[in-house]
């Protein structure tokens, strides 16, 4: 059992002060192994928090990101999976599925975690399983006037993937699981 | 010096060597129970104690040799049955003896054992005693031998409860005894510092200072007295010790024994003889370090009151705060050179106490915080650290006492003392504040507390004068803007009137911040107003066409945002307008300008507010750049991007199947002429890559119905990506490779699926 913790567009210190207090006490360091970061931190401080949850930290830029290393987008292999990381500001029209699709074969992998939108999705397709985390904060978005904080915790073993969404609804932190599993060619869902 | 040394180590030795010559004769004496020759060697032994060469560290180790002798000598003398002589014979006999020190130690030996028999009352042994001492008048040799007296006394003083208690005698009698001896030690140890030769002040009250414990042992012995109670304690105990400790007008003693009496009486007996203990401070010496026995006394009532929730209401009885703030004015004012640093000590164990005591009465914590604005005033310029560093722990006290900065914000001085921080110290507590603010998650509601919270943190929002901005490390400043801006969301009302408010007075002042900081807090202010122009739908206010000189990069990022947010035509227009040119004029970087672009496209993709010759001219503009970036690449991604434009697929949404072509077939030019730039400068990354990208674009369209996209331009497209591949075999591009096999596999899976998107597939002959 490997845990993957995917999470982004907190828009520190632009459009939100901090993570929601109920999130920061159940992230806590050494219980996670990886961590796959979509981008708009925004400030080194949150990099640094990161850190000291998980050192094996992976981030792609988004476009109010402070630091400008950080890779356009990013792939790495995690047990069974082989993962891709992507802001999203990018991929036009922003949040398309079909434009996400195709950024998911050009990487050549079987989860994309991307963002940009604030708004959490998870949803597999032929070429394999896109995830969206939202906005770690809740920050503010031209997408939706509706963005409940929320981010995604992935338990990888073996050929299935199970990803649970937390999300802070009215001050309660509901979570909600989605089980992909991988066969020989493509991941299915159930 | 060191010859001084040399030669008490001398001394002692040689009286050591007295004590063990004499005391083997002695031993002898007792075994042969020859009382005599016991009493001869015992006074000679004893003899030794009369040297007045020795410091009172080296005496001390003297006198123990004798004290050890001497217990042994007691129980000799204790039975009767080996010497034949009854103790009041044997308290007249050892008076005989020649030199006054060995006597009186004799004598309080044989009054030990006296006591002990009960022949005669206790008290009377006592009083015998502790007068007969007064014939030793030598300071160091006194305190031993009354020390002695206290030693052995210790366990027979006619407290309530013990056997020693009779109608002759009684608690007062014990009580008597003990005050009486601890008068006359201290009288011996004052007068130490008057003698000797003048020039060695030091050394003398570090000889003093050895001795202090000798002297407040015997207040430790009143207070373990069962029968002092807070009655006896507050009717004679505290005076009459309080009456020697003024009367002896001596700075070391007064200072020691005040602390000793806080320290040695519990807390509840402090508290009920509040003022009487607080009336002597005054009387003190004025080189006394008054304050510090304050301040410590304070800290015990503090903990006292941490202790337990019954004890409170004892404090509010007594008024001890107002005793308290009573005798600290006069103490300060009575000693006008008192530096800063030790008057604003004394308020910050004030503040404790007041916070621990009740913290619910914010007026007793106002009133502490006017007193020490009030002492600061009268310096001119505060530049002691320690003194700003006990300015900082008095302010964060209530910080961290209320978890609350709204409760802060009402204490009408905090600002007061705040003021008279220098700019770096103001700084360092505006941070305080601001930490404080994020780690409680506390809101702030209002627009007055807004204000005031902005005057508490002036120090980080503008350049104050005096100030060297430059001075500041880059990584801190950032840090404290970065800091300003996150504070910047904390600051919310749902009532949007309120919040406007809120808003108009956050950008009232960051606006004066400066080029240096507006660009770190200004966009955080617009996300804040945009928030609230949600709430309000559809009113637009000019927020974000500020002056503000922040980057480029910056403002682009606002203005398109703003344009999103923005559902009124000529606005979005004029915003978009506005980032063009700011595109142009501005952003130079080639990487930010690919960024831009996309965030353009992007936008704009998705607004359906413009009419179309609005939307013509922008997207013709967006191509037009798009087309200009620096690589090849970068432009050929974004033209195909910006097919995007003319296909959206909401209902009404704009479906211009040429367009969208057109595009295309643009981007496909751009990505041959990499290619043929690639094929010229050898190995420059992955062009055919771009060919697949665009076949995806293709597909895209084809699926959601272009008529203009036929599957033989698909087709043809895939065959070009063959013969591209296949001519480039000696540098094979696996990632492109990949691609192009997932692409496949996708027209493969559609075509799979059957029905409408089937047949249309169908269509493409892999």
């Amino acid at each position: 059992m490997v845990l993957v913790l995917a999470i982004g567009d907190l828009n520190i210190p632009h459009r939100a002060p901090d993570l929601p207090p109920k999130f920061k006490s159940m992230l806590v360091p050494g219980k996670i192994q990886h961590i796959i970061c979509t981008g708009n931190l925004c400030i080194k401080e949150v990099h640094d928090y990161f850190k000291t949850l998980c050192p094996d930290l992976h981030i792609t830029r988004g476009e109010y990101d402070e630091d400008s290393r950080y890779p356009e987008n990013k792939t790495l292999t995690i047990g069974q999976f082989k993962l891709g990381i992507c802001h999203g500001h990018q991929v036009i029209p922003w949040g398309d599925l079909d434009s996400l699709a195709m950024v998911q074969r050009q990487l050549d992998v079987d989860i994309l975690v991307t963002g940009h939108t604030h708004q959490f999705k998870a949803y597999k397709h032929e070429g394999g399983v896109v995830i969206n985390p939202g906005s770690a904060t809740g920050a503010y978005s031209s997408f939706t006037y509706d963005v409940n904080p929320s981010f995604v915790l992935m338990d990888i073993d073996g050929l299935r993937v199970v990803v649970y969404v937390y999300e802070l609804i009215d001050g309660e932190v509901k979570v909600d699981k989605i089980d992909f599993k991988k066969t020989a060619t493509a991941p299915s869902a159930h | 010096m060191l010859n001084g040394t040399e030669d008490e180590e001398k001394w002692l030795a040689e009286g050591i060597a007295g004590i063990q010559h004499n005391a083997f004769y002695m031993h002898r004496a007792l075994d042969s129970n020859n009382l005599r020759e016991a009493l001869k060697y015992s006074a000679q032994m004893l003899s030794e104690l009369r040297t007045s060469k020795l410091s009172p560290h080296k005496y001390y180790e003297l006198y123990m040799r004798a004290f050890d002798e001497l217990k042994r000598l007691e129980l000799f003398f204790k039975d009767d049955s080996k010497h034949g002589v009854s103790v009041v014979d044997l308290y007249e006999l050892v008076q005989h003896a020649g030199n006054i020190l060995p006597r009186l130690y004799l004598l309080c030996t044989v009054g030990s054992i006296y006591i002990k028999s009960k022949e005669a009352p206790a008290k009377e042994v006592l009083k015998d005693l502790v007068e007969m001492c007064r014939g030793v008048q030598h300071p160091i040799r006194g305190l031993f031998l009354r020390s002695y007296l206290a030693q052995i006394s210790r366990d027979k003083l006619p407290d309530i409860g013990s056997e020693y208690e009779g109608d002759a005698d009684t608690v007062m009698d014990a009580v008597d005894f003990v005050l009486q001896n601890f008068t006359e030690m201290n009288k011996l140890w004052v007068r130490m510092q008057h003698q000797g030769p003048g020039g060695v002040r030091e050394k003398r009250e570090k000889e003093r200072s050895e001795l202090q414990d000798l002297v407040g042992k015997n207040l430790h012995v009143l207070s373990q007295i069962e029968g002092v109670d807070l009655e006896m304690y507050k009717e004679t105990v505290l005076p009459r010790v309080l009456e020697q400790v003024v009367n002896c007008k001596d700075d070391l003693a007064q200072y020691y024994l005040m602390d000793c009496i806080i320290q040695v009486f519990p807390d509840e007996y402090h508290l009920q003889t509040l003022e009487t203990l607080l009336g002597a401070c005054p009387q003190l010496q004025p080189t006394v370090d008054v304050k510090t026995v304050l301040s410590r006394l304070m800290d015990r009532l503090s903990n006292y009151a941490a202790s337990s929730a019954d004890v409170l209401p004892e404090f509010l009885q007594v008024e001890a705060f107002s005793k308290l703030s009573n005798a600290i004015g006069k103490v300060i004012e009575a000693q006008l050179d008192m530096p800063a640093v030790g008057a604003i000590t004394l308020y910050v164990s004030l503040l404790t106490f007041t916070l621990r005591v009740h913290p619910d009465r914010l007026d007793h914590v106002d009133q502490v915080l006017g007193a020490c604005v009030k002492k600061l005033s009268n310096i001119p310029k505060l530049e002691d650290s320690r003194a700003m560093k006990q300015v900082v722990a008095l302010l964060s006290a209530p910080l961290e006492k209320y978890n609350d900065i709204v409760t802060a914000l009402t204490l009408s001085n905090y600002p007061r003392v705040m003021d008279h921080l220098d700019i770096g110290t103001n700084k360092l507590m505006a941070m305080v504040i601001i930490q404080s603010i994020m780690k409680n998650n506390s809101c702030i509601s209002t627009a007055d507390k807004v204000e005031v919270l902005f005057k508490l943190i002036k120090g980080l929002i503008k350049d104050i004068d005096g100030a060297d901005v430059d001075e500041l490390e880059e990584e801190d400043f950032k840090e404290e803007q970065n800091s300003v801006a996150r504070l910047i969301h904390m600051l919310y009302n749902d009532e949007p009137e309120e919040m406007l408010k809120i808003i108009c007075i956050v950008r009232k002042h960051t606006m004066v911040g400066g080029p240096k900081r507006l660009p770190f807090t200004v966009s955080s202010l617009v996300f804040s107003a945009l928030r609230l122009l949600r709430q309000l739908q559809g009113q637009e206010g000019d927020i974000v066409g500020e002056e503000a000189s922040m980057t480029p990069n910056k403002i682009f990022q606002l203005l398109t945002q703003a344009a999103n947010g923005c559902d009124i035509e000529h606005v979005a227009y004029e915003f978009f307008t506005q980032a063009f040119l700011l595109y142009e004029e501005e952003i130079a970087d080639s990487k930010a300008q690919v960024t831009a672009i996309h965030l353009i496209i992007g936008t704009l993709q998705r607004m359906n507010v413009f009419g179309v010759e609005n939307r013509d001219t922008l997207t013709h503009k967006a191509t037009g750049y798009s087309a200009r970036l620096l690589k090849k690449a970068d432009q050929c991604r974004a033209v195909y991007a910006c097919s995007h434009l003319f296909w959206v697929d909401d209902q009404d949404g704009i479906k211009d199947g040429e367009r969208v072509l057109l595009c295309l077939k643009r981007a496909l030019r751009i990505a041959n002429a990499a290619q043929q730039m690639a094929n010229v400068a050898r190995g420059s990354g992955g062009p055919v890559s771009l060919f697949v990208e665009i076949l995806n674009k293709y597909i895209y369209f084809f699926e959601k119905g272009n008529k203009q996209i036929t599957s033989s331009a698909i087709q043809g497209l895939i065959e070009l990506i063959n013969t591209e591949m296949q001519s480039d075999s000696t540098n094979p591009d696996s990632v492109a490779d990949a691609f192009l096999a997932s692409t496949l596999r996708y027209i493969q899976f559609q075509k799979q699926k059957g029905g409408v998107m089937g047949e249309k597939f169908e269509s493409i002959k892999l």
